[in-house]
């Protein structure tokens, strides 16, 4: 059998996550780098549309992994599947979203196949025939190139932003897609999951926004709040926020940025008063773009900003509205 | 209720970090702290035990600094401790440090066992999921709830991007515990003093070693990032840096 990689996409409710596409690029990247095959797989019940979805990519392959099991999510399933559908394919890589759901299942996958994952990447290197992969160790302070000194299949799970989504490949034609029934015996499962629901009203997915406005300390009151939604609004972007505004209640928790909020990675990421400790770097720094204003000049933004502005918000923002509603108005 | 809770002494959060010689590793004088998640892990672990009444017991791998985090504990409120005391326990991959501790409980009989979602040091947030592996048992992560049910327990797992999801499991169970699950406690005097006279367990390598094997991936190099931004700083009076920006978001960025 040829050496191949293969990519697990993720899908919830029958769409697939944003964060795949990142993943797809990550297995293009590595298949031209190796000459291994790429192929992608698709794990639920009903999913050969996404697999389909999938197979316009440039892959060799596509698999939808099909089992009534499967769904809903539940870890014994998953790894029961995947355990199955890799150990009779043999991939020297197999690369996943580092997702909750990821998180949840990799590590019972791996052990049951007397493997490791190497979780949490951010990049990989290739040196001789030697793959490392890149991740960061004491919340982000050093990085540590990683290699494996087991067998393959090797599992990388790569971290949000760490690969450019929207640059996937298209194939010259569709990949072949082929349905793997999956055999779960009863009793393998034994979570019972119940809805998933959310728990505020106007909950929002900063992950899927392509603009993103956020504000940290330094913008003082809750009062001043209003000043960032108003650019965000001109700008057609969300509102967030890093955790000690949400923390404050002055924004629901929901739009709180970083380790313990969300991860994203729009095209624009717009740093209010934000100082950029590294629990607020893991969850933006994946943005294709960073404007970075802040009266500090030595703020750790200024390190990660592709546009700094050392100065006072409240003297900067106004007039940028007004700059962004002309320029909004064609003028 | 039996629980173990899994806990880890990482460098303190503002704590300055060197490499060692060979760039694997950082330089051990550093200041030292519990690992946050655990704290949580920890704190729930004991109202669970004032809930439902138990005990409540403390593991961690690592050199002798490493029982700081098992004395601090035992003063909040933990019964006893397990120290699997050596060195060595610092370089262990997750899968190997989940070993160690299945071996090191494999006389016990605990009905939950608590982890934080991961380590501020490698932060692999694997450890809990393997040992659940390990053990045979179900388990779920990133949990911000824990109730007992007829037959086993109900517990909320945090989903992304605001999503939540109760799950029924049965015991015994592994979970991972979400920073700020709960409201952390200070350990009291008294508690410090009581903790002073509480088992502490510990476990030599030699007991474990035929547990575990060599690590499954490697450190290659650890350094510092390397900054690759080129930043552009703008500057002018407001009115003008505002122009320049929005200039860039149309010209540059082109979100405009």
């Amino acid at each position: 059998m040829a050496d191949s990689i293969l990519v697990i996409v993720e899908q919830h409710e029958g769409k697939l996550n944003r964060v795949s596409w990142e993943t797809l690029t990550a297995g293009q990247a590595l298949a031209a780098e190796t000459g291994w095959t790429l192929e992608a797989a698709v794990a639920g019940s009903g999913v050969a549309s996404l697999a389909n979805e999938v197979a316009g990519k440039k892959v060799a392959k596509v698999y939808a992994l099909e089992s009534p099991k499967l769904e809903p999510y539940t870890p014994d399933a998953f790894a029961a599947a995947l355990k199955q559908f890799i150990a009779s394919k043999q991939p020297k890589l197999v690369l996943l979203p580092h997702t909750y759901q990821v998180r949840d299942f990799v590590p019972k996958l791996v052990t049951a196949m007397e493997r490791a994952a190497i979780s949490d990447c951010i990049g990989y290197k290739k040196d001789g025939n030697k793959l490392l992969f890149t991740r960061q160790m004491f919340q982000g302070k050093l990085a540590a190139d990683v290699t494996f000194t087991c067998d393959a299949p090797w599992f990388v799970t790569f971290q949000n932003g760490a690969f450019r989504g929207d640059k996937v490949e298209a194939g010259s034609a569709a990949a072949p897609v082929e349905t793997v029934n999956i055999e779960i015996a009863d009793g393998v499962v034994r979570n019972k999951p119940q809805e998933v629901f959310k728990e505020a009203k106007q909950a929002v997915d900063l992950t899927q926004a392509e603009i993103i406005v956020s504000v940290g300390r330094g913008i003082k009151e809750q009062k001043n709040i209003e000043l960032a939604k108003q650019l965000a609004e001109a700008l057609g972007g969300e509102l967030a926020a890093s955790r000690p505004i949400c923390d404050s209640g002055w924004l629901p928790m929901d739009r709180q940025i970083g380790s313990s909020g969300q991860t994203v990675a729009p095209k624009l990421y717009l740093a209010l008063g934000i100082s950029g400790a590294i629990q607020h770097i893991v969850g933006m720094k994946g943005a294709r773009t960073i404007i970075a204003i802040n009266k500090d000049s030595e703020a750790p933004i200024f390190e990660i900003a592709d546009y700094a502005v050392v100065g006072n918000l409240f003297d900067i923002v106004p007039p940028m509205i007004e700059e962004v509603k002309k320029a909004k108005a064609g003028a | 209720m039996k629980i173990l809770v899994c806990m880890k002494q990482v460098p303190q959060k503002d704590a300055p970090l060197k490499l060692n010689e060979s760039s694997t590793w950082i330089r051990e004088d550093v200041s030292y702290e519990v690992n946050e998640p655990d704290a949580f892990a920890l704190e729930e672990a004991l109202r669970q035990k004032e809930k439902h009444s138990g005990e409540v017991v403390v593991i961690t791998a690592g050199p002798a600094r490493a029982q700081q985090v098992l004395r601090e504990a035992l003063a909040k409120g933990a019964d006893r401790a397990i120290h699997l005391e050596d060195s060595a326990f610092v370089s262990l991959d997750a899968s190997n440090t989940a070993r160690a501790f299945a071996a090191a409980i494999k006389d016990e009989k605990f009905d939950l066992i608590f982890t934080g979602l991961q380590s501020d040091d490698y932060g692999y947030a694997q450890t809990g999921v393997v040992l659940a592996e390990l053990l045979g048992w179900p388990h779920a992560t990133i949990i911000m709830q824990i109730e007992m049910t007829d037959g086993g327990i109900r517990v909320k797992r945090e989903l992304e991007a605001g999503y939540f999801q109760f799950v029924d499991m049965p015991l015994p169970a592994v979970l991972t515990i979400q920073s700020g699950i709960n409201k952390l406690r200070y350990a009291t005097l008294i508690g410090i003093k009581q903790a002073k006279n509480k088992p502490l367990r510990k476990v030599t390598l030699a007991e474990v070693q035929s547990a575990i094997g060599a690590n499954l991936q490697k450190i290659e190099r650890l350094y510092i990032p390397q900054k690759t931004k080129n930043t552009e700083f703008l500057e002018g009076p407001p009115a003008e840096v505002a122009k320049k920006l929005v200039e860039k978001l149309r010209n540059e960025v082109r979100v405009l």
